[in-house]
Parts: C-alpha cells; structure tokens; sequence
C-alpha cells in the first residue's frame, strides 16, 4: 500500500480573510473568463472541460465513492442527449434548463434499473449491467427513428439552440455560463450528498461490503441511489455535450470508448474525490493539445492524426497504470491539494 | 415485540458447512437478557461463523435461531441490525481515512429519514437530522471517553482507540444484543483492561446483551456470566466461568488429549 | 426444422470461437486473480504482429515464432511492470490496469503497424459443408476442431507437467504455493505468456474472419458474457459458457430479432448473462465465493 500520510487533527482554519478572498478570486475569474479567452478556447476547449468534469463528478459517485464498477457512461449520457432532444421537439414549450431536469430524470430511472443487477452481483462482474445498457443503448437510438426524428443522417441538434428560460444562449459566452452554471450547481449538490449520510452509506458500501449491511446500511437502497444520481448527472451531462459543445450528436458521441474516457478521467484526477472529476477532465483535455504542441516543436509540422490517437492512447494507458501503482487517489492528491480538513476525503481503498 | 421472558438468544441445533467442512455442528445454547456470555474455543472452532449466522451472513444448514422470541434460520443483515443486534468485527471494519464521529454516525445509517434531495439542498430537515445524529454519536463518545478525538481521522488513532470508536459504532443505534469478534485481540494488558471494563459498564449500564468471542481466558473468566465452549464446531461445554475453568475436557481441548490424560 | 439446426449448429460453431478468448481469460483469472481486460489487445497484437510481418514477405512459421517470441516478452514485461508492483491490491485495481494495459498494447500496436484493416489468410477456405440440407461453415468447424485440441492441450499441461500442477496450485491457494517454494513470479510470466499463445491462435482465426483491425480487440466485450456464464475459473465453464452464448445470439437474432428490428447481437448476449447472473451469482462453474466478515 502506498505511504498515507494523515494527520492527526483538522487543519488549524485560515484566517478568514484570506480564504474569502481566495474564493472571491475564484469566482471572479470564472465569471470572467469568456472575456479573458479566446472563442476557440471557450469553444474546443473549456466548455469540453466543464462538461467532461461533470461527467466526470457522476461517475466518480457511483465508481469512486459507492465502489460500482461502471463502463456505462457513455450509455447514460445518451440517454440524457436524446430524451433532452425529444423533449424539446415534443414539448416545446419547456424551457430548456427544465427539460435538462426532466432528461436527466429520465437517465437516473435508466441507471436506476441497470443498477438494480448490483444488488445481486458484486465486484467487476457488475460491468456485464452496464456494458449491457452501453450496447442495448448504442443499438435503440440507431435502430428506431423515433429517436432522431428520421433524419437521414441518424443525429440529434436542438433546432431552435441552446436557451435560458428565453434567453439566448447559443454563443460562446452563452455556452460557457450555461455549462457553467449547471455544472457549479450539481458540483454543489454532489458535495452536499457526499457529505451526509447518502456519501456516509456509499464509502460503506465501497469499504465494508457485507460489514456494511451488517451495522445497519441499507444497501440496498444505496446502491440504487448511486446508479440513479450518477445517472441524473451523466444525462445532464450528455445533453450538454451534444448541445452546448458539439452541435449535433449521435451514438458514436456517446460509444463505448467515451465510457472509458470517463472512467480514465476519474482514476487519473482521483476516485472518490469531488475535485477528481475535474483535475481528470482538465488533464484529458489538455492532453492532445501538448502533444500537439511537443511534436510541433520537437519534431517540426504535425503529426498524422492516426499516429498522435495512437500515441494519446498508449500514454493514457501508462498513465493509468501508472497512477494506480504510485497514486491511487490520482492528480487530487499529487497536486497537493488534497487539503486534510481534519476527516472529509476519503482515500480510495487500493 | 420483545417478550419480558425467556432468554434473549437461542441458538438451537444449527449445523454449518463449507464446501463439505463441519463449521458448525448441531449447536445449541441460550444467552439470558442482560447476560455477557463468552464464546471460546481454539480457532477454527466456527465461533465467527456463528457471530456471521447470528448477523445474517451465512445460513445454517439446519437449526434455528431464536432472538426475543421470534424464531427465524436466516435473516438479511440490515433485517438483523433492525432488529437491535449490533456487530463488532474482528478487522475492524472502519473507515480509516474518516473522523471519528463520522465513523460512529456511520451507525446509525438504517434510522436516517431524509430522502436524497433534501440532503443535496441542505433542506432543514437533513439539517437537522444530521444535527441530531451527531450529537447522539457525540454521546455515545463520551461512554468511551473519546469525546475530544471526535473530529480526529480514525486511521491515526492507536489500535486500542480504534476498537473503542468500532464498539462504539455498534452500539449508536441501541442496540439489544451486542456482538463482538476478539474486541480484546492485539491489545496490551492495559488496554485490555480498559476494554473489558468498557464492555462490563455497557452491559450494567445500558442492560445490554453481550455475546462476545474472546481468547483471553482471564479476562473471560472475569467478565463473563456465562462461558461457551466450541471445539471443532461442537459445544464442549457451557455454564458459569468457574465450571468451565477445571472442566477437563475444555483443558484438552485447548492443550491437547495428551495434557488431559496426564491431568487425570 | 431445417433452418433451426443450421442457426442452431452455426451459432455453437461460432461459440467455439468465443470460447477460444474465454480460455485466455481463465488461465490468468485462475493464476493471478484478475481479469485481464487487456486479453483483446493482446489478440489484436499477435494478429497484427503475424500479419505485419506477412505482408513482408516473411515466411508464415518464421512469422509465428517472432510473434510468440515478443508475447512472451510482453508477459514478462507485464508480470515485473505491473502484476508485481499492484500485488495484493484491490481486484477492482488490477481490472482498471488490465484496462489501461489494453490502451497501452492497442496504442503501441497500431502506431508501430497502423490502424487500417488488414487481411489475414490463414489458407483455410470458407466453404460449405453440407450435412444432408444443412448448411455448415468449414471455417467454423475448423475453428472449433482447434478449440477442442487447445482445451486437450492445456488439461494435459496442467494435470501431467510439473508446471501445470504448480499451476494449479498457485491458482488454488498462492500463500501456500508460496510456502512450498514455487516461484510465483515466474508461474505468472508463464500463465500469461501460454494466455498470450492461446490468444494468438484466437487472434489468427478471428482476424481470417472478419480482418485484422481494432474492433478484433473487442472480442473480450463478447469474453465477458461467456465467462460469467461459464465462470472464471473453468475451461470446461468456458466451452460450455461459449457455446451457450454463440447459440443463444444465433436463435435470438434469428427468431426473435425480427421483431425488434434485428442486430441484436451486440447486446443480447449481455442480457442473457445478467439473467444467468441473478441465477447463479458465481456462474455455471464459478466457484461460489465464500464471505468473510
């Protein structure tokens, strides 16, 4: 096991001052942010981050925290993506941000029911539920019109674009605040969850397996909850990939390799951590943007985009292997900002 | 409902298996309410894998368990912690990257009555509930004199606090019977002392019922109102400590047929 | 009555097949514990490997021996690199570096030897054979004469070699492997280079099948059914597993496909294993797990 170091009491508390202050900045920065970037960079790259972090945050709930397996990211976020878009064709009367609530209800009862298989089956057999839901997903949303409302090309796109209860939002900066609004808010409500009993019952669930039932959690339940938050979030998630970041999806946006990408984003940023999701998110992102750049200026003239997938791929992989040798708790902890506020983190059991 | 009468536990004829291996066989006792009664034996002797019959882990193959009168062979876990029978384990199954108190609240998980969305949006009820489980698992501290390691990460503690918190996690909930696997192992005289004294308060004090595996004879022969004795899966012997310290065949048991023969 | 048994046969025809995978799998679940997600990557390189080097005039024997030559290099690099280094940690770990090893191999694999399809001619026609109306593949029987003389192959080695019993041993019970002195590193770099070969001649056939590309990787998503049916344990729970799931993806795409709109095979067998699962937790042959409190 790798060397833990923990402290034996909280944190003495900063000086108030300074940690409003901090906060303050933050804030700060992030409202302002669209003015300060670029539209490519609004665009390609922080509107992708947001939303990969919160994909990311869903998955780390139900994997990191509850300890169930998932490679059904991708699934839920389908499922999110497309019920969004047939609310909006079929009741267009709902503001957008209530059809993202009603779609991502749609996606927990999903991942509710793909999780009941959990109760049963333990360990990484749980993977054959939610491969199932990826496969069964990836084929029901190709296979019958409804879905796409038959155009030809099998995609989904919001035809009257993004909007905020009226208000346009169909431009990078509009984009930006959307994401980041929701994001901001189910980052909040996640952590609030974590904190209580819910997050209280899923580390049982994830530590203590059977002992956890035995003290009283009732697991069962628990287990539920977790698949049906989780897939609450990656629903939401998936309708902003599809309509705040790409436009217009389809199933391969949401394939099996994206429920991988996921699961790598949380076990690079840190399983069961709240800032995993987002250290992954940024470093997945960031990514192909510094090959790029190292090739650039290494070896003169960009690589073939075959070859530098290739290589992401190979890097990634050493990547993962690499963090659960020497870091289980992933880039949360490496960056030394895993703060020990005396009790709160938890560390993902190795 | 609980009935005033009769023993608090019967264990009647269970018999338990693996894979073709006599874990348990045709075991039979009662525990009387507001009794510490001692399991011993050498190990292997299936005294865990009773504790696990009793949780709701393993189902006997045949036999009976009868708690307060309610006869059942297998109960699910959380059915078994609802019931009021409260768990020690031998690992101590802990979270060790959290508080103490968080530790202790853990407990008391099965009695939460607030749904999801009234956690996530910090509605008053969650507030409040959350307040009032802290300052009962607060409470349960005090009993152990933990109180100002509340907020201390479990994981640092020494082995003997940490037995402490795992007790006083099984019993946050109030339960009636309380089961502890080896509470005294890895400890230092001292410490076990401590324990066993914690163990004997809790008993006189909250009128709990107390069935505890434990190889420290001494300590057994000491806190114990009633001793059982397992060997092989078979009770050996069962009766007051006194009894059960010159009964020949618990000595052989322990010390081998040989010691037995010489002592006759 | 004609058409259910060429369905019927065709489809344990092809199970043979995903019983081949399957039985990599098993050798290293029962020797060191984890599932090896990577297996597919592994089958996707000895199948790019063989035909890389085809392609270059290398002939076909000299192809196979460089290729069993690097996987067993790989399971030596993968036995000190990774097994070693994660010993003792959680099954869900192992399985998330099995998962980063299979990026790592399909990323090396196809940098070095590219990513378009490529075919692979083992010189085994596809014709039909004809038992009285039916209709059978060669290839198929082939393929499943091949499975039958690997699971006859391994049962010798692990029941008549002094290997095959350490084997077993390891897989039973490391600790006290560990106490008699077997070398369960070396078991280990063994156990995943024989999984590497068995992979191999999946690999091969699979790529005459369908081509030499990424998607061969994949078959361990078909593994997965297969093995929680036939549990992880078993070679025999493998065949059997295998031959449900290729007969049952067979009769379902061609009886109760039609009504769904058909091309249900990706996913059919994955339900038909969480069914199985809610049955026997530990499947057919899985040994079922004692839990210890």
């Amino acid at each position: 096991m790798s060397e833990i170091n923990l402290p034996a009491a909280a944190e003495p508390v900063d000086p108030v001052g300074l940690k409003a202050l901090g906060i303050a900045a933050a804030i700060a920065v992030l409202l302002a942010a669209p003015f300060l970037a670029s539209e490519y960079w609004i665009n390609a790259i922080i509107v992708p981050f947001l939303i990969l972090s919160l994909a990311g945050l869903g998955l780390n709930l139900l994997t990191g925290y509850a300890g169930q397996l998932s490679l059904g990211a991708g699934a839920f976020m389908m499922v999110g993506a497309y019920a969004t878009f047939s609310l909006q064709l079929r009741v267009p009367d709902l503001p957008l941000p209530l059809a993202l609530v009603v779609a991502g209800l749609i996606a927990g009862a999903v991942g509710l029911l793909f999780g009941i298989p959990s109760t049963r089956i333990k360990g990484f057999y749980l993977i054959v539920s939610t491969l199932a839901a990826q496969f069964f997903f990836e084929w029901l949303f190709l296979k019958f019109p409804w879905f796409y409302n038959g155009n030809s090309s099998a995609t989904i796109a919001l035809s009257r674009g993004l909007s905020f209860f009226g208000l346009e939002a169909n431009t990078p900066h509009g984009r930006y605040y959307l994401t980041l609004g929701i994001v901001a808010l189910l980052t909040l409500l996640s952590f609030n969850l974590i904190r209580g009993q819910t997050g209280r019952n899923w580390m049982a669930i994830r530590d203590m397996d059977t002992a956890a039932a035995v003290i009283g959690v009732p697991v069962f339940r628990a287990k539920l909850q977790a698949f049906a938050v989780s897939s609450f979030i990656l629903g939401i998630a998936g309708a902003l990939w599809a309509f705040a970041y790409l436009g217009s999806a389809s199933v391969q946006s949401f394939g099996l390799t994206r429920s991988y990408q996921i699961l790598f984003i949380i076990i690079i940023g840190g399983l069961g951590t709240i800032r995993g999701a987002y250290f992954g998110a940024a470093f997945v992102s960031l990514l192909p943007l510094a090959l790029d750049w190292l090739f650039q200026h290494v070896f003169g003239g960009h690589v073939d985009a075959g070859l530098l997938q290739n290589i992401q791929k190979a890097i990634f992989g050493l990547l993962i292997i690499w963090f659960l040798i020497k870091e289980p708790e992933g880039l949360a902890r490496l960056l030394g900002l895993q703060r020990a506020q005396g009790a709160r983190r938890r560390l993902f059991p190795s | 409902m609980t009935t005033s009468a009769g023993p608090a536990l019967e264990v009647r004829n269970v018999s338990l298996s693996f894979k073709g291996v006599k874990a348990i066989s045709d075991l039979s006792f009662q525990v009387e309410r507001r009794e510490i009664c001692a399991l011993i034996g050498p190990n292997g002797a299936g005294k865990s894998s009773l504790l696990n019959i009793l949780n709701g882990v393993y189902i006997p193959d045949s036999g009976e368990i009868v708690f307060e009168g309610e006869h059942f062979r297998r109960m699910q876990p959380l059915e078994a912690a609802r019931r009021g029978i409260g768990r020690g384990f031998q690992n101590n199954a802990l979270f060790s990257g959290m508080s103490v108190l968080d530790n202790v609240i853990a407990g008391l998980s099965r009695k939460s009555r607030v749904t999801l969305v009234e956690e996530a949006f910090r509605l008053p009820r969650a507030l409040s509930q959350e307040k009032a489980f802290r300052a009962r698992a607060l409470d349960v501290l005090k009993l152990f004199d933990l109180e100002k390691h509340a907020e201390t990460v479990v994981g640092t503690l020494p082995y003997g606090v940490q037995k402490k918190v795992e007790i006083a996690r099984a019993i946050v909930a109030k339960p009636r019977l309380l089961l502890l696997d080896e509470p005294l192992a890895g400890m230092n005289a001292a410490e076990k002392q401590e324990i066993a004294a914690v163990i004997a308060r809790l008993n006189r004090e909250l009128d709990l019922t107390v069935v505890l595996i434990e190889h420290d004879i001494g300590i057994v022969l000491k806190l114990a109102h009633h001793v059982v004795v397992l060997d092989y899966g078979r009770k050996l012997a069962d009766g007051p400590p006194e009894t059960i310290r010159d009964n020949p065949d618990v000595i052989a048991a322990y010390l081998g047929a040989q010691h037995a023969e010489a002592a006759a | 009555m004609n058409m259910f048994l060429e369905t019927l046969i065709g489809g344990l025809l092809a199970g043979t097949m995903y019983s081949l995978v399957a039985i990599g799998f098993v050798l290293i679940y029962k020797a060191s514990g984890v599932f090896n997600y990577a297996q597919g990557s592994l089958l996707l390189f000895g199948a790019l490997t063989f035909v890389t080097l085809t392609d270059q005039g290398v002939p076909a024997l000299g192809a196979i021996a460089v290729t069993i030559a690097l996987l067993i290099v790989t399971a030596i690099a993968i036995e000190k690199l990774l097994l070693r280094p994660l010993t003792n940690r959680s099954p869900m770990t192992l399985f998330m570096a099995t998962l980063g090893l299979s990026y790592v191999v399909e990323g090396v694999a196809q940098g070095i030897m590219g990513s378009q399809v490529r075919a692979l001619n083992l010189g085994i026609d596809d014709l039909p054979i004809f038992l009285g109306d039916i209709m059978i593949s060669q290839f198929d029987l082939i393929a499943a004469g091949v499975a039958l003389a690997i699971v006859v192959v391994l049962s010798l080695l692990f029941n008549r070699t002094r290997i095959g019993i350490q084997l077993r041993g390891v897989a039973d019970d490391t600790r006290a492997a560990l106490s008699l002195g077997i070398d369960i590193n070396r078991i280990w770099q063994i156990v995943w280079a024989v999984a590497g070969l068995v992979g191999l001649v999946a690999g091969l056939l699979w790529g005459a099948r369908q081509g030499v590309q990424f998607s061969l990787s994949l078959v361990v998503l078909k593994a997965l059914p297969v093995l929680i049916i036939g549990g992880f344990t078993s070679i025999p729970g493998a065949i059997v597993g295998g031959l449900i799931v290729g007969a049952g993806e067979s009769l379902a795409e061609t009886y109760i496909g039609p009504y769904l709109g058909g091309g249900i095979t990706p996913w059919f067998a994955y339900v038909l294993a969480l069914v199985f699962l809610f049955i026997r937790p530990a499947g057919l042959f899985g040994e079922r797990q004692i839990e210890r409190v």
